[in-house]
């Protein structure tokens, strides 16, 4: 119907150009097919945990760990509408009327915490067949799969999580494939769904893995790839075919401008008819995300382990044009820190895990204090249901083992690595991170440095709604916890 | 003559560590105190010792000295890359789930690159723990010596501990079933017995047949005798009461080790006079056997007279044993408590108790100089002594760092 229609038209408009008949009326024109690759609307999502709005609240004479590398002390923190309504040195700052005030004497206020690294939700608690959903090991690259649609929003490590300090993680896809798909940051606010949890216009991630793990998951069953050749060939052809893909929508969007034009014109009666409406590549999920990091709507993070590997991923994003956000475990970051620093990509790691394979042998306890050291974004990562809750002190062990070393890095410095630095790496610096006027509510007081192993978060708080009080009754938020004999999340 | 002078004027390797808060574990912490190391052995511990002549003074002043620490689950010395099978000598993959007669002093490797790794945070000895099956064999001592000195050759001992579980894992070795570990494991006591009054018999193959292999019943004669502790893996409250029967009923010494629901059943526990060797952080329901974990189990079991034991129940990562205490104090237990639970509590449970886990003249001198406290990251480890002897502060993980450190410029 719709080609019958066009070519009516073009027939009707050619005779008006010649015959000068009065141009038709607009109505007989057929609606434009559009764009060919429509994608699923985005929800108009905010994560504000609070409803109604929380009340303003004023933390007095804290030392205010500002997550940029410097701090306030004593200092006055006030939140207020989901907000960092005001933030200075206690005497200066003016706790509103109303607003509920909580005594900071002796304690610190940092920063939500922030994961660039957790499988939370996608390989949940209880760590059952049932549950395990991150990895879509049937094929190489699978960048056409999201994170997101296998969150499971009761597991319950995101409460636990959030008890030590965390409101921010990225969920990854796992490291089965070379390209194992994308990845979603979430607020970790109790919802039913995991859309409801997204960071409001955060960027997605795209999941890329070097090493051991792919050529081990595919080689070990006779498939590609077997090698670490195999790997980078299965990555290099999926950017060569999404760079294809790239080209043939940005041609494709330039026929359409042009066409539109057209059309819009001889809808005035203004011009000739525009000839068949251009139409854009078959839409391809797994093309689309790696063309979405090309252009920088999708950031790239890559498992790697080996500075070797590290290099031949910079090489080959050269090669063909995407950037890498951040490598990930990269327990060899301190090899190249430099070259890390010069290209400004960041490394997600821990702080000691090391040898449970031979990619992991090399790991040393100053890894991140040298990425650090050397001006590079260095990031505390978890990968762990368990060290999440501890990222805190993984930043510390990771801190007092570089100094001991001699490296020139701060307690102020190790807060920036599970804050500020974390939140570039995903996007999201914009609005946390760092403990900044107009930015989100997402702060924690910690009832002593939070670089102590006795640390605790006393109170934690995702735009301005508290999610945790370790003061009060505890209630499970996760439906699966319902009616064991646990009561309460400690410490 | 020369002998005695040397002893009295100080030896080689003999040392003094002068003025530092001694937590002896065993009894009083003792401020400014002082320990003599000579021999491998403790020789002196007390406030205001005078250095003797010819002992090389450590000066604590300001210092923690504490027994060494203990980790008391481990693979250390039978894995360096869990990745790489060839490294891996804790699990035995045979056919038959019980494995009993299996030593681990008979895999060891001392001079493991892990070693260094641990014992850089202040772990002194480790009890090298087979894993898998349903009965995965017997562990053994092993202290942490410096690798490039004489002393590794003689640095462990065994059989330790007899191993096997009543968890999961040990049911899906066992027919996938709960009911068959039990019933496999008491036919194999029953059998052990038979086989240790009727042993000529068996060789004479005039006995009916037997559960499993010659060598497993005859290594469950130590378990029978008392002489060996059965450690028992148990996560679930019901399988640790399967375990605590099962040790009334066949009179053993035994030892839980998982134990995330172990607060449910804390009473029977303490009452049983049956030590938990568990892992402090594990709060959160990772299986359906530990659907109950919670962080304060420590300070809970502790609380009701049950001899508590942490464990990192990790190989490369056991240099984290005092952290993982440290997370016990934060989450209820005392601080005493804590270091108790990986010095002494260890000890007692593998029956070391004799010769480790304080600070008392007559032990072995593993002990370790700390600039504050041990849990803290911001504290080092300063002095580690094992058997006698300092260790070196180096691991192959510092010469790394070092050789980048210097090609970088940092």
């Amino acid at each position: 119907m719709k080609t019958s229609a066009l070519v009516l038209l073009a027939g009707s408009l050619a005779c008006a150009t010649t015959g000068g008949d009065p141009p038709k009326p607009k109505d007989e024109l057929p609606a434009r097919f559009g764009q060919s690759t429509p994608r699923e609307p985005e929800l108009a999502i905010t994560s504000t945990v609070g409803r109604p709005v929380p009340a303003a609240v004023a933390i007095v004479g804290a030392t205010l760990l500002l997550g940029n590398g410097t701090r306030i002390s004593p200092g006055t923190i006030v939140l207020e509408n989901g907000r960092i309504a005001a933030i200075g040195p206690a005497r200066d700052v003016v706790v509103p009327r109303g607003a509920t005030t909580v005594d900071g004497a002796g304690k610190f206020v940092t920063p939500g915490l922030i994961d660039t690294h957790s499988h939370i939700g996608v390989y949940a608690s209880p760590g059952v067949k049932a549950t395990a959903d991150g990895n879509e090991m049937t094929d190489p690259t699978t960048p056409y799969v999201f994170s997101e649609h296998s969150f499971w929003p009761q597991d319950p490590g995101i409460q636990r999580a959030v008890a030590g300090g965390v409101t921010t993680i990225q969920v990854l896809p796992g490291s089965g494939n070379v390209i194992g798909g994308r990845a979603v940051t979430l607020k970790l606010a109790p919802r039913t769904e995991a859309r409801a949890m997204r960071f409001p216009d955060a960027p997605n991630g795209l999941k890329m893995a070097c090493g051991e793990n792919p050529k081990r998951v595919y080689g070990d069953t006779g498939r590609q790839p077997m090698s670490r050749m195999g790997n980078i060939f299965k990555m290099r052809q999926a950017w060569i075919k999404a760079r294809a893909y790239r080209l043939s929508q940005v041609k494709y969007e330039n026929d359409r401008k042009i066409w539109d034009k057209k059309y819009e014109a001889a809808k005035d009666g203004k011009g000739d008819a525009p000839g068949a409406e251009p139409l854009g590549p078959d839409r391809d999920l797994g093309l689309e995300t790696l063309a979405d990091a090309m252009d920088g709507k999708i950031l790239v993070h890559v498992h790697c382990y080996r500075a070797d590997e590290m290099l031949q991923v910079l090489a080959l994003s050269h090669e063909l044009g995407f950037k890498v956000t951040s490598f990930h475990h990269a327990v060899e970051a301190y090899k190249i820190a430099d070259v890390l620093a010069r290209e400004n990509v960041a490394a997600s790691m821990w702080s000691d895990w090391w040898g449970f394979k031979l990619e992991a042998w090399d790991s040393i306890e100053e890894n991140i204090p040298m990425v650090a050291a050397a001006g590079g974004r260095a990031i505390v990562h978890s990968d762990s249901a368990t060290v999440i809750q501890r990222l805190n002190q993984e930043a510390a062990k990771a801190l007092y083992a570089g100094k001991r070393a001699g490296l020139k890095v701060s307690e102020d410095d190790a807060i920036t690595w599970v804050t500020r630095n974390p939140a570039i790496a995903l996007g999201v610096a914009d609005r946390v991170g760092t403990l900044e006027k107009g930015k989100m509510a997402d702060v924690v007081l910690w009832d002593r440095i939070p670089l102590s192993t006795y640390a605790s978060a006393e109170r934690v708080w995702i735009d301005g709604a508290l999610v945790h009080d370790r003061g009060a009754p505890p209630v499970k938020w996760s439906d699966f916890e319902v009616g064991t004999s646990v009561e309460e999340v400690r410490p | 003559m020369i002998a005695l002078t040397l002893l009295l004027l100080g030896a080689p390797g003999d040392l003094a560590l002068v003025g530092g808060k001694v937590i002896t574990v065993s009894g009083a912490v003792i401020e400014g105190g002082t320990v003599l190391v000579s021999n491998g052995k403790i020789t002196r511990v007390g406030k205001d010792l005078p250095a003797p002549a010819g002992f090389e003074v450590i000066d604590c002043a300001n210092k923690w000295v504490t027994p060494g620490l203990i980790e008391a689950s481990t693979r250390i010395g039978v894995v360096e890359i869990d990745a790489v099978a060839d490294t891996v000598d804790s699990a035995a993959s045979v056919p038959d789930p019980i494995r009993a007669a299996v030593r681990m002093d008979d895999a060891i490797n001392p001079r493991s690159a892990l070693i260094p790794v641990a014992r850089r945070h202040g772990v002194t000895s480790v009890v090298v723990t087979p894993n898998g099956g349903l009965v995965a064999g017997r562990s053994a001592w092993l202290d942490l010596v410096d690798g490039d000195s004489p002393a590794w050759t003689h640095a462990f001992w065994g059989p330790l501990a007899m191993h096997a579980g009543l968890d999961a894992s040990a049911a899906g070795m066992s027919g996938n079933s709960r009911a068959m570990s039990i019933l496999r494991l008491r036919e194999l006591f029953e059998d052990a017995r038979l086989y240790a009054r009727q042993g000529p018999a068996f060789e004479r193959n005039a006995l009916r047949k037997l559960t499993t292999s010659r060598l497993d019943l005859a290594a469950m004669a130590d378990v029978l005798s008392k002489k060996m502790p059965l450690v028992i893996a148990a996560y679930r409250a019901s399988d640790i009461l399967r375990a605590l029967e099962l040790a009334k009923q066949e009179g053993l010494r035994m030892v839980i080790t998982g134990g995330n629901e172990a607060w449910l059943v804390a009473a029977q526990l303490a009452a049983a006079k049956v030590p938990v060797i568990l892992g402090p952080l594990d709060n959160d329901p990772g299986s359906f056997q530990t659907l109950n974990s919670r962080a304060d189990n420590a300070a809970l079991l502790a609380a009701a007279g049950v001899e508590v034991v942490l464990s990192t129940e990790q190989s490369h990562l056991a240099s984290n044993l005092r952290f993982y205490a440290g997370n016990a104090v934060r989450a209820g237990m005392t601080f005493e408590a804590a270091l108790r639970a990986i010095t002494l509590a260890p000890a007692l449970a593998f029956g070391a108790a004799d010769r480790y886990g304080a600070l008392e003249a007559g032990r072995v001198a593993n002990l370790v100089v700390w600039s504050g406290d041990p849990f803290e990251p911001s504290t080092a480890a300063e002095v580690v002594v094992v058997k006698g002897q300092r260790t070196p502060v180096e691991s192959r993980q510092t010469r790394l760092r070092a050789r980048y450190q210097k090609r970088l410029g940092l």
